[in-house]
């Protein structure tokens, strides 16, 4: 249902073309005419793909899947912002309202070594399904749904836990940093699990391997920019890196003293 | 399972070692600056302080400390550059602007790290090892160090330089002293704006302080 206050747009696309991963890319300009202002901006690529489609060209490529901010599918840099201008959005969430008439928008894809390009605006990601495998899980079963309250979470333990486990993995976070650093995202992994009684068991194991894990996937270190964070659709907080840093030196220092008390034994 | 991973040359490791090295040096700049300010009280008692400062053994402990921390810093920070160089790989066509956009300091770190090192040299190559001009303060005959200041800050193309390199020099602490913290994992949500702004009022103290000596000295003569 169009709303009564819906403008009609006429913009330029400058779209990242790369038909494969090792194949060489370009920049190629598209006329996106007649955009309602109600679009989302996944919507007005729509549009412009069936333009593309029907003048026989090869529409642009793009990850999406739920179109409700809730998946992690979609993401790409609009103007040299990862998920677009606005904050706290995924660019499903983007809606062409936040645009001007006459604008050109320039789209490249997440840049990073450890996202290699599928084509134009879809990289892999599976780095990151990698670093969570290696241990942003819990081995316990917890069985049902506890009674309220039976086991007592500090409120802020619980609040940043949960918080934490907004993280929907879309790389954002890699995408916007300079670096290519993964330190928000497994920052926000291990701090869901560390903060709850179930993340006990593992935590210090957990912590270890998905940095080990997240070094060799090749990701950068973190120069505390705070672009991450900035980008990051659903606020993940810079603390959450600082979090990992002090539960990876604990994690250290203790494997450090048992390796020795079993190395004396 | 654990898998092996040595803490040192870890992702966070380096970055633990930059914050480590780089508090060394954090110390010093505000010791540096503070004992200057003598400059404000008189020559003798520059002088004097110079002179007690470098008499005796422990200066040499000091200075070995000083440039092991340094040599540390740089080296680390050119092996993360390079690291986080390889991991981004292609740069964008578009810079972030508006509300994603990324305070300048925190960008640009190896850019005036690379020039705090070269000053460092150089103001080294000045007063260190510069003219020696000797004067005797109570029967004791020691370097007039606050006639070689006063020399070189009376051309104005030094003190211009001085200027440069010391905005520099604050730029560099106020994201390096609270990111210091981040690195050593000595934040939380509670203490994150308060750690940031001690980072941002250490950083104007140490290059205030240090920026009004040259000026004064130029303006003085």
């Amino acid at each position: 249902m169009a709303s009564t206050k819906a403008k009609i747009l006429n913009l330029v696309l400058k779209v990242w073309r790369q038909s494969g991963p090792k194949s060489e890319g370009k920049f190629v300009e598209y006329p996106a005419k007649g955009i309602s202002t109600d679009a989302s901006f996944l919507e007005m690529l729509d549009a412009v793909n069936e333009h593309i489609i029907a003048d026989g060209g090869d529409p642009i490529v793009f990850d999406h899947d739920c179109r409700e901010g809730i998946c992690g599918s979609c993401g790409f840099m609009i103007d040299g912002q990862a998920h677009g201008p606005l904050r706290s959005t995924t660019v499903c969430q983007l809606h062409m309202r936040h645009f001007n008439d006459g604008d050109k928008i320039v789209l490249e894809p997440w840049r990073a070594q450890s996202f290699p390009i599928i084509k134009d605006l879809m990289v892999d990601r599976t780095a990151l399904d990698r670093v969570v495998s290696s241990g942003g899980y819990v081995s316990v079963n917890t069985g049902c749904a506890q009674d309220g309250n039976s086991i007592p979470i500090r409120k802020r333990d619980a609040d940043e836990a949960f918080e934490a486990a907004t993280c929907i993995g879309c790389g954002a976070c890699v995408a916007s940093c300079k670096n290519a650093s993964a330190m928000l995202f497994t920052g926000a992994k291990v701090s869901h699990l560390a903060l709850l009684p179930q993340g006990q068991i593992e935590r210090e194991e957990r912590v270890l391997n998905m940095v080990a894990q997240m070094d060799k996937e090749g990701f950068g270190a973190c120069s505390n920019t705070g672009a991450c964070s900035a980008s990051c659709p659903k606020d993940i907080d810079l603390t959450t890196i600082a979090r990992l840093n002090r539960e990876f030196v604990k994690a250290t220092v203790n494997k450090h003293n048992t390796d020795q008390k079993l190395g004396d034994g | 399972m654990v898998r092996k991973l040595c803490f040192l040359t870890s992702t966070l490791g380096m970055k633990y070692l930059m914050g480590a090295s780089g508090l060394i040096w954090v110390g010093f700049v505000m010791a540096h600056m503070l004992g200057n300010l003598l400059l404000f009280v008189s020559a003798e008692a520059y002088n004097v302080y110079g002179h007690n400062l470098t008499s005796g053994n422990i200066i040499y402990l000091v200075e070995g400390a000083l440039i092991f921390s340094l040599s540390a810093h740089v080296i680390q920070g050119i092996l993360l550059t390079l690291k986080n160089r390889k991991a981004k790989g292609t740069q964008y066509h578009v810079q972030a602007a508006g509300n994603k956009k990324t305070p300048w300091a925190s960008r640009t770190m190896i850019f005036h790290g690379t020039i705090i090192l070269f000053f460092v040299i150089y103001h080294l190559i000045t007063f260190k090892f510069g003219t020696y001009y000797s004067v005797i303060i109570n029967g004791t005959e020691m370097r007039d160090l606050y006639r070689l200041v006063v020399e070189v800050f009376s051309n104005p193309v030094y003190v211009v330089g001085y200027a440069i390199c010391l905005l520099l020099l604050t730029a560099h602490l106020s994201h390096g002293v609270a990111s210091m913290f981040q690195s050593f994992g000595f934040n939380n949500r509670a203490h994150d704006k308060k750690i940031r702004m001690v980072g941002l009022v250490y950083a104007f103290i140490v290059g205030g302080g240090f920026l009004i000596q040259p000026i004064y000295v130029y303006f003085l003569n």
